[in-house]
């Protein structure tokens, strides 16, 4: 299987993990893998609850102590084990190789700060500079965002700014210390359509023009076959189907894939009536046997009965489903 | 570049922030009358010395419970010693105290409320249910006890609702600890690599001061009303210290021909616990963001 190469960065391989809870675990990752590497954009597709964001948050290390617990399966970030780093190592590996962009930009900055402080503080935690050189530095971030005044933003509370605005602040703490990695977490889901744009074009210039990979988890093809270099789809904390977005769009190969597109208007038929994926995702506190798709798939049959493997169909191309399987195997 | 997403000039900013304040003042008179009430009550214990025409503690044999009067605004005790100028002193000893117990319950409670938050597990639970404890006895009863227990004082005093007055600071903090603990931005900071200390310096405590405040600006009044029963009966403010509770309290024996004895410091006990409960009144409504004042 031939993939672009490149440093790997982060290299999850077949996680899995529960929560537990009062009710019993709920197994939320179910046998994951998945790699990124040095300056690609990777994207984690999915509904929500699939595990987009339990996998990201797990190679970091932020899930809450105490109720997540991984049952199998690694990950190497950075070629250290998260689990097993001391809580100053974490420190060190967040901000300086791998930062975050959260989704709701609303709430991911502290209300009683400066931006500039919030800015300035994140630089200098992870950089030797000194005040004047890391606020320099933040206004020289804040300008690539494409914020006009950046020295006045510098001085402004979030409040005072938009929600856009606000992302573009996040996304320049994000970049500020120049990681390896960086996790955009549905980074445009809470904002209008037309800033949409503009973020997702920041993201992927500023990624570029600094060779960061970047992992973008969406529940939004369209978004996603935009930016993204490859993509993995993840359905009900498996991996359903990986590979180039270009691929992966012309012909998809797992029929939850196939669904997701068909959901989006105009992106492969136009004057078509779009469809929606009946029911919902299975319990994972009690996940059905075989192919966890299985109820909701319209080319079910017997030997969905038996959990797929994610197995390769083609080059660059893997994807968990028995009719995929068999016909590469016969082919 | 004309992307921005705000093109308000600075100014303006600044002056709508002044005219929210103004307005939420405006609107709630009773607070500006609270927030007088603490402002005087604050002159008066930085001047009484100034304001008051006597020394508090001089005799005057021959004007032994003299009725107001120009000479004696507020009347005379039972050895002569002006009551005005003692309730303008009474205030450092009986307000003074309170913002002292209030101060250090507050900084006191607030930290071990947010290390309670934020550390979790068995220290939480064990820091807890000593809270709960206190806050099982009255909060009277077991000031006195403690007053009592440690010989009666005004130092003695002060500790004693001082502690009695933890529980309800740590029970705060921690709370807010806890919520603030799950909001997106304290996320997002540990995902830049911040160190908990870090968090609970930059992140938690500022967020969770507003209600602190609040609660200890509310406190302020009851408070005074602890300080002074404490002294009422004998375990606070000892004589010849001019405290409005002690003066309460030996006024009492004068109460039916020399009213004047126990009302002033007995007025000057109710306005200035009433002006502080208003104050933290207005505070509240204006602070609390479920009100929307954010």
């Amino acid at each position: 299987m031939s993939e672009p190469s490149g440093d790997v960065l982060l290299e999850i391989s077949d996680l899995s993990l529960v929560f537990r809870t009062s009710r019993g675990p709920i197994k939320a990752l179910n046998g994951v893998s998945l790699n990124v590497r040095a300056g690609e954009i990777v994207g984690i597709v999915g509904e929500s609850g699939c595990g987009k964001s339990v996998t990201m948050m797990a190679a970091t290390r932020l899930l809450p102590k105490g109720s997540a617990h991984i049952t199998a399966g690694g990950i190497r970030l950075f070629g250290n084990d998260p689990m097993k780093l001391s809580e100053r190592e974490l420190q060190h590996v967040r901000g300086k190789l791998v930062s975050t962009i959260f989704q709701e930009p609303m709430n991911a900055l502290n209300p009683t700060r400066r931006i500039g402080e919030q800015i300035v503080e994140i630089i200098r935690r992870h950089q030797r500079l000194d005040a004047k050189a890391a606020t320099s530095k933040a206004i020289g971030l804040l300008r690539d965002m494409l914020i006009s005044e950046p020295e006045r933003i510098m001085q402004a509370y979030p409040f005072e700014l938009s929600g856009g605005m606000r992302q573009r602040v996040l996304i320049a703490m994000a970049f500020s210390c120049e990681p390896k990695l960086i996790i955009a977490d549905e980074p445009t889901t809470a904002l209008d359509v037309t800033v949409q744009a503009l973020i997702l074009s920041l993201i992927k210039h500023k990624a570029a023009s600094t060779g960061t990979a970047v992992v973008f988890i969406s529940h939004d093809m369209a978004v996603v076959s935009q930016l993204c270099d490859r993509l993995y789809v993840l359905y009900a904390g498996r991996v359903a189907e990986a590979g180039t977005t270009a691929s992966v769009l012309a012909a998809p190969a797992h029929p939850y894939t196939r669904a997701l597109i068909r959901c989006l208007p105009g992106l492969v038929a136009p004057k078509q009536p779009l469809e929606q994926i009946l029911g919902t995702l299975p319990d994972l506190l009690d996940p059905p046997a075989g192919c966890l798709f299985k109820a909701r798939c319209r080319e079910a049959d017997e030997r969905c009965k038996a959990v797929p493997p994610l197995a390769a169909i083609g080059a660059a191309r893997r994807a968990a489903c028995w009719r995929r399987i068999e016909e590469t195997q016969s082919a | 570049m004309a992307v921005d997403g705000i093109g308000a000039p600075r100014q303006a900013v600044s002056r709508f922030r002044e005219g929210r304040l103004w307005y939420r003042v405006k609107g709630s008179p009773l607070t500006l009358v609270g927030a007088a009430i603490a402002l005087v009550v604050l002159f008066v214990i930085i001047a009484a010395p100034l304001l008051a025409p006597y020394p508090p503690d001089k005799i005057s044999l021959s004007a032994r419970l003299a009725a107001p009067s120009l000479q004696h605004v507020f009347g005379t005790d039972e050895v002569g010693r002006d009551l005005f100028s003692r309730v303008l002193f009474g205030a450092r000893a009986s307000c003074g105290i309170a913002f002292a117990i209030v101060i250090l319950s507050t900084v006191i409670g607030s930290i071990i409320g947010c290390l309670s938050g934020v550390v979790g597990g068995i220290v939480d639970t064990a820091i807890m249910r000593l809270m709960d404890v206190f806050l099982a006895l009255p909060a009277l009863i077991l000031a006195m006890a403690l007053s009592a227990a440690l010989g009666p004082s005004l130092f003695n005093a002060m500790l004693a609702v001082a502690v009695v007055r933890v529980p309800a600071y740590v029970r705060l903090a921690r709370g807010q600890t806890l919520s603030l603990r799950n909001r997106t931005y304290v996320k997002a900071s540990r995902s830049f690599g911040a160190s908990p200390a870090y968090l609970l310096r930059w992140h938690i405590l500022p967020n969770a001061l507003s209600p602190i405040i609040v609660q200890a600006t509310l406190d302020l009044g009851g408070t005074i009303l602890t300080a002074a029963a404490l002294s009422f009966i004998g375990l606070g403010a000892q004589p010849p210290t001019s405290e409005w509770g002690s003066m309460v309290s030996s006024g009492r024996n004068y109460f039916l021909d020399q009213w004047w004895y126990i009302t002033f410091p007995g007025l000057a006990i109710l306005i200035s616990a009433m002006g502080f409960n208003l104050l933290g009144d207005g505070l509240r409504d204006m602070l609390d963001p479920r009100l929307g004042g954010r």
